[in-house]
């Protein structure tokens, strides 16, 4: 394997597996605060419960996160040594304000895990507050460090190298605002439908179970607020790519020929070779109206750029855009579905086939936000900092690093089993007695 | 005569700032793997109880210390960081694993439940990789210490002649001592049980006399292994008191334990292992990565280190507010949690 493809494959299944963990990391504690606000509200137990059980998935997602996230920021450096010395000045501030909200992320998830019998219920619910905002800001600052490899600005380049350096114009670049948004709600998107569909499904065993229903409630709530937001951010970022990064527009949606009315493709094999897009379904126009509001807008395709710069693969371009569009379109169906039968039938609980979608939606929102980021990632490629520095340019001199890669492969996949299994038992299974009565025991 | 530029040290003794706080913190955590893996005698399943809990609550924000010390050196010192992490690509990836195994096993092993022979594997996996490493961020800091971190690298042996030298894993070997050591101090000072004090108080004499002795190994192989240090160790004119106040504190330490003033004994420590590292980072002043780069060679336009002095100092008054917070709640005397517990109602009714 050469030492390029091994870098690119180590640095996205790092960021694969750490992706999953910040999302549940940011959301999760979202869920968990509102669940024990309404306990202080309502005075049920259920609410505690519900609360205590998403705090300890929080707190596991949390500390698998927070060392996929170290090891992170040290691949930045071992795999890409040229791109941190080219580029360290001039967004490193973004991943120092990142590791300043981390930290009190940190601070709090300890006070709110083990701070349960040490701190007043206010307190307590303010620990959890400040996990929930500071684990959206950390995400933040990180994706606008990504948005600065799509758009780079804040340096001008003299013979190669970057000069007259302005931090705060890369921390503002003009991908930060729609890349940020987009990945926040993405994040809630997705925890809340994972959530919810675990959830239903252990409803729809035991129907009677307040436990699940509660639970729910509160995580399809969140969810489903996220998946309609989400198209509208979805739109707007689009059209942004389209205006920022052209190429990478037409890399999404497998449009080789320039020209108006461009088709919009839903599915379809892109063949670099004969530049067709094979097997796609094509709506006549709608591309360049849905960009620029014009059937008659001009779009740019692949054939306007040299082949050398398109990105590679392509197909991983075309078909994660695809899957990332359909399965937050499904979402978005659904989120209306529920809010529908919510508004005709005042619940949810009573349309079984609802139900059922639920559960089969569960892991929509996560496959979105791998589809998203290969789209983003492999969309910018061959250049890790878009037309200023190649990928190829950047990766250290450093031999064999098939080895590493497949370290840890091996040690993301032992991690990502044993979390999987951790989180069933200890937070999705329906309470035993036990528990319950033992939580009301404490409360009298 | 230029003006000093006070930014740039203020964030370079920002980033020493941060590692001391590190080791003092995130150190003593790994010590405490240590002792979970060398727990024995008829109280080893108390001994191994006390160090989760000590450590549970806090070891996420202390590990964050080594998160922020990475982010500030990439900002503010591109040249440095991509210089290490290139020519130190493989005793920094064993240090990565060690990281992540140590982390998820005590997350596991503190909230994945389940059965008693499960729970000691975890507990297990996360002591040996606690004792893994320090050894490794010892051996890091070594090789920078010893001035042969190559600039461009290129054969597999460039990747390994750095830091497989009999200095670095001298130093490695003391990094772990040190953090044992402040482990075993700051424990008795988590438990009532006078047994168990007395437990912690022995290892801590034990670490503190094996500090001493690697401190002085670490010190004679510096004469070859790391001339700069020697030099700057033995020859500037703050040398002498430096080592004459580490020499007195570690004492005082070790008085400290022996009449059983604990938090005496764990300022003692704490004071001696920061002035240790302070030591190193004094006598290698003002090089970051010596023999080439210095904190003014190598370090980001003043643009940059002004807006991250800046950042810092914000930063600072958020952060260290909630973090003395985090440790007022988790680390005050457990006779003062009890009164606060009571005074207040608390969610699970104490």
């Amino acid at each position: 394997m050469p030492n390029i493809l091994a870098a690119r494959s180590q640095m996205a299944m790092s960021l694969a597996f750490h992706i999953i963990f910040s999302c549940v990391g940011i959301a999760m504690p979202l869920l968990m605060v509102i669940a024990e606000w309404l306990y202080l509200r309502t005075r049920r137990e259920v609410y505690l419960l519900i609360a205590r059980r998403w705090a300890i998935g929080a707190a596991i997602m949390f500390a698998v996160g927070a060392v996929s996230g170290t090891v992170l920021s040290f691949e930045l450096g071992l795999l890409w040594p040229h791109f941190m010395k080219w580029a360290g000045d001039i967004i490193g501030m973004p991943f120092s304000l990142e590791g300043f909200a981390f930290f009190t992320e940190a601070i709090f998830l300890g006070i709110y895990m083990y701070g349960w019998d040490r701190v007043s219920p206010r307190a307590h619910l303010g620990a959890g507050v400040m996990v929930a905002v500071s684990g959206m800001v950390s995400g933040i600052f990180v994706v606008i460090a990504n948005s600065w490899m799509n758009t780079p600005v804040g340096f001008r380049l003299v013979n190669g190298q970057p000069t007259a350096i302005d931090p705060i114009a890369a921390l503002t670049n003009p991908a930060a605002l729609h890349e940020t948004v987009h990945m926040t709600i993405a994040a809630y998107a997705a925890t809340g439908f994972v959530v919810a569909g675990i959830h239903a499904a252990m409803w729809l065993r035991e129907r009677g179970n307040l436990f699940h229903r509660r639970a729910i409630a509160i995580a399809f709530a969140v969810g489903a607020v996220a998946a309609v937001l989400q198209p509208i951010s979805g739109d707007a970022s689009a059209r942004a790519v389209a205006r920022l990064q052209p190429l990478k527009m037409a890399a999404f949606e497998g449009l080789f020929n320039s020209g108006p009315h461009a088709p919009l493709a839903l599915g379809g094999i892109p063949d670099v070779k004969d530049r067709k897009l094979l097997y796609a379904i094509e709506l006549p126009s709608m591309l360049s109206l849905m960009t620029y509001h014009d059937a008659d807008a001009v779009m740019r395709g692949l054939d306007s750029f040299p082949e050398g710069e398109w990105p590679s693969p392509l197909i991983a371009v075309h078909l994660g855009f695809q899957i990332m569009v359909a399965a937050g379109m499904a979402m978005a169906g659904l989120a209306v579905w529920g809010a529908w039968l919510l508004w005709r039938r005042r619940t949810i609980f009573d349309c079984d086939w609802f139900m059922y979608a639920m559960v089969a939606a569960a892991p929509l929102g996560l496959i979105a936000v791998e589809a998203g980021w290969v789209v983003t990632e492999v969309g910018r490629q061959p250049w890790i900092i878009y037309h200023v520095m190649r990928t190829v340019d950047a990766v250290t001199p450093m031999p064999g690093l098939e080895v590493t890669f497949t370290l840890f492969t091996a040690l993301y996949c032992f991690l990502g089993a044993t979390v999987t299994f951790l989180l069933w038992r200890q937070v999705m299974l329906s309470p035993a007695a036990e528990e319950v009565a033992a939580l009301a025991r404490v409360r009298r | 005569m230029t003006a000093l530029p006070y930014p740039l040290l203020f964030v370079a003794g920002i980033l020493l700032v941060a590692l001391t706080i590190y080791v003092l913190t995130g150190g003593a955590d790994y010590g405490g793997g240590v002792w979970n893996l060398f727990a024995s005698g008829p109280r080893a399943a108390g001994q191994r109880d006390l160090i989760e809990r000590a450590i549970g609550p806090i070891w996420e924000a202390d590990h964050v210390w080594l998160i922020l010390v990475v982010v500030i050196m990439f900002d503010a010192f591109p040249p440095a960081f991509a210089q290490i992490m290139t020519a130190m690509h493989i005793p920094v990836t064993l240090m990565l694993v060690g990281i992540v195994l140590r982390g998820s096993a005590f997350s596991f092993h503190s909230y994945g439940g389940g059965r008693d022979s499960a729970q000691r594997r975890w507990g297990r996996l996360f002591a040996i990789a606690s004792l893994v490493t320090p050894v490794l961020l010892g051996v890091i800091i070594g090789a920078i210490a010893s001035a042969r971190i190559p600039r461009n690298p290129a054969r597999l042996s460039d990747f390994v002649a750095p830091w497989a030298t009999p200095f670095c894993f001298s130093v490695g070997l003391f990094a772990l001592v040190m953090f044992a050591y402040l482990a075993a101090v700051y424990a008795p000072l988590e438990t009532d049980d006078a047994e168990l004090r007395d437990d912690f108080r022995r290892r801590a004499l034990g670490a503190a006399v094996a500090v001493g002795l690697m401190a002085a190994v670490v010190l004679l192989l510096s004469i070859h292994g790391a001339p700069l240090i020697w030099a700057g160790l033995t020859e500037r004119v703050w040398t002498w008191p430096l080592i004459w106040i580490i020499t007195i504190l570690a004492l005082a330490a070790i008085g400290a334990l022996w009449t059983r003033r604990f938090a005496l004994a764990r300022l003692c420590a704490a004071g001696q292992v920061a002035l240790i590292l302070w030591g190193w980072a004094l006598a290698q002043f003002p090089y970051l990565l010596p023999p080439d780069l210095t904190i003014y060679n190598s370090s980001a336009p003043p643009v940059t280190i002004h807006i991250l002095a800046g950042a810092l100092a914000a930063g600072a008054l958020i952060l260290l507010p909630s973090y003395r917070y985090l440790l007022v709640i988790f680390k005050s005397h457990p006779e003062r949690r009890r009164l606060r517990g009571r005074r207040r109602g608390t969610l699970t009714g104490g």
